[in-house]
């Protein structure tokens, strides 16, 4: 969080106090939304208890040493042979609901903000190199980033992690494909506004490097639309991810995931157990909800055209 | 207009080429199909046969070849699981899936919307307050867990819909449909419903930045200067104004309702395409596998051929800028 005066559009050059008050004024302006500021609490919260879990819940759930059969389908709230009590019960090998939403919570954390991150740099890199050279390079680049959004994200995710098989890696990089292209065209949309001003001029007719330019002086200024896009689709990679683990081309239960915990409990939904899909799922939602309002107001702060 | 259209076939068909090489090459990186459909106990001898007469012994490029020439011979090749052509395979699935697009589409247009429309009418209300958080939910809660949620309440739990399936088939006019029975409702509601809810939240947004913008245009004023009812300038001048571009999106949301099928058909286990494509790719059944992906890359090339066409149509600047 302590760079966030940087998401808010100044270049990384300027003086520490301006973008202290930067920060400041950009935290006023956010905390008119007390749902986002509820939002923002319940994101931080999720993500200290699932990457605690392993201080904080009784159990590993995938260590299987220390599950127990005779624990299995414990309603929630029942006390296991552990001694202890699952708070959300057990699933069909005795392992600890809590326990394991925790540790799946963490494995789809991990998953959309590692997808987010390269679907960032591999878009920004695409669309900066279309908005700066422009002709047929622009062109080209484009049409395919194009074609790529004309399609739904979850078939090509899906397309692309049948082909690759399961595995974090494997769905890591199937999001990335299925969602660079948003960052491509946000990305080329802002810097082909930006490259046409005279700052960018200027700096092209010094004798700085490209690279220079691109990044020191054109990345810094697209930047504010692009924080918005990363919020919203990492919450979209997250739940991606949960589809694919529940369609069955993503992660194994073996590999805990949300997603893969409710296709888990989907095979009981008619047996009366519907606690082993219902908490994964209602962790999912609370999540994915959350950070979508925390994109919506990013979006309304930062939007010049609300600011005073 | 000529040389733009020639300019847009043409790299219409490099995409689909090159999609198709893509698709091909990656269906093949997936497994190996003999292991899976031959019983591990086969004679060595069997196995070499069954190699030798689907062509897997054959470079991949001649693979490739073989089957882009059978295609253009209408021949989409042979399901290894069904033992049917692809060809009527996925016609025998397609009028379910049409079937369940058409009523969540249906449902989707009825009830956004006039939400959409009231709550761009009065943005303040606490009505349209609650409208456009259901439409952020409809957005961002994943639809195969709200489509289980579905399926716990009214079918597990309260016991009035069935929770999965395709019911009684019965006949329409020409058609073999399961609208035409009351269990093929009862049967279709939930998952449509369930697929409508994206659609949904995507046509309130739409309608109401479009009827909040409308709201403040000379034209609104003017009619309202003019001593109109409210009613009559929502409805008569409105409506008609911000209906072409929600018509434009939709349209184009119409493929991508395909693709959405594929999970709340998996979901429902509605017998449709989009369930035969996760089959087909948890079976490892090859030739099913390519031939969707090609046709869905091609429908979708061809709707965004139709949208260039239709907007170079509609805005001559695009026109006389040739090929570009």
């Amino acid at each position: 969080m302590a760079d966030i005066g940087n998401l808010t559009g100044n270049p990384p050059s300027a003086p520490l106090e301006t973008r202290a008050l930067r920060l400041r004024n950009f935290w006023s302006d956010y905390r008119k939304s007390w749902i986002a500021v509820l939002a923002l609490v319940v994101i931080i919260v999720m993500v200290v208890a699932s990457f605690g879990a392993p201080w904080l819940v009784p159990q590993d759930p995938y260590d299987l040493a220390q599950l127990d059969w005779g624990d299995a389908f414990l309603q929630p709230g029942e006390t296991g042979s552990g001694g202890y009590v699952h708070l959300l019960g057990t699933d069909n090998v005795g392992r600890d609901m809590l326990s394991a939403i925790l540790y799946g919570l963490r494995t789809s954390f991990l998953i959309g903000i590692s997808a987010g991150v390269l679907a960032l740099t591999l878009g920004i890199s695409i669309g900066l190199t279309a908005a700066y050279f422009g002709g047929r390079i622009e062109a080209l680049l484009m049409r395919i980033v194009d074609l790529q959004l004309s399609m739904p994200a979850i078939l090509l995710a899906l397309v692309v992690a049948a082909m690759l098989g399961q595995g974090v890696g494997q769905i890591v990089l199937a999001l990335v494909v299925a969602q660079y292209a948003y960052f491509a065209r946000t990305t080329h949309g802002a810097a082909s506004v930006e490259r046409r001003k005279d700052y960018i001029e200027a700096a092209r007719s010094t004798p700085l490097p490209t690279r220079r330019i691109l990044f020191k002086h054109l990345l810094p200024n697209v930047l504010p639309p692009l924080i918005v896009v990363a919020t919203v689709q990492v919450a979209s990679a997250i739940s991606l991810e949960a589809t694919l683990s529940f369609l069955g081309v993503g992660l194994p239960l073996t590999e805990p995931s949300l997603g893969s915990l409710i296709s888990n409990g989907f095979k009981y939904i008619h047996a009366g157990r519907s606690w082993l899909s219902i908490y994964p799922g209602v962790f999912l939602m609370i999540t994915v909800v959350a950070i979508n309002l925390v994109g919506d107001q990013v979006r309304t702060v930062i939007d010049p055209r609300n600011s005073r | 207009m000529v040389g733009y259209l020639v300019g847009r076939l043409l790299q219409a068909a490099v995409v689909v080429f090159v999609m198709s090489v893509i698709v091909f090459v990656g269906v093949y990186a997936i497994g190996n199909p003999i292991d899976v459909m031959i019983d591990p106990g086969a004679s060595q001898e069997i196995r070499e046969n069954l190699i030798r007469q689907y062509g897997f012994d054959q470079p991949l490029w001649r693979q490739y070849f073989t089957f882009v020439g059978n295609v253009f011979q209408g021949d989409l090749g042979r399901s290894m699981v069904y033992n049917i052509s692809v060809t009527s395979l996925v016609f025998s699935r397609l009028p379910a899936t049409l079937e369940l697009v058409m009523v969540s589409v249906c449902i989707a247009t009825v009830i956004g919307i006039p939400a959409g429309m009231y709550a761009g009418y009065k943005p303040g209300s606490i009505a349209a307050k609650a409208i456009m958080a259901l439409s952020v939910l409809g957005f961002s809660v994943p639809t195969f867990w709200i489509g289980m949620l579905l399926i716990m309440g009214f079918a597990v739990n309260l016991g009035w819909l069935p929770s999965g399936g395709r019911g009684e088939i019965g006949q329409f006019l020409w058609f073999q449909t399961s609208l035409a029975t009351g269990d093929g409702w009862a049967h279709v509601l939930m998952p449509a419903i369930n697929l409508s809810l994206f659609k949904m939240g995507l046509m309130i947004r739409l309608t109401r930045a479009g009827m909040v913008e409308a709201m403040g245009a000379e034209y609104v004023r003017f009619a309202r200067a003019q001593g109109l009812p409210d009613r009559q300038i929502v409805f008569g001048h409105i409506l008609r104004n911000i209906s072409i571009p929600i018509i434009t999106v939709f349209g184009l949301e119409l493929g991508s309702t395909l693709a959405f099928a594929v999970v709340t058909e998996t979901v429902f286990n509605w017998p449709g395409v989009g369930k035969l494509i996760i089959d087909s790719i948890l079976q490892l059944d090859r030739p099913v596998m390519v031939s969707y992906l090609v046709m869905v890359v091609l429908l979708f090339v061809m709707i965004n051929l139709a949208v260039d066409l239709i907007y170079a149509r509609l805005d001559p600047r695009i026109r006389l800028k040739g090929g570009a």
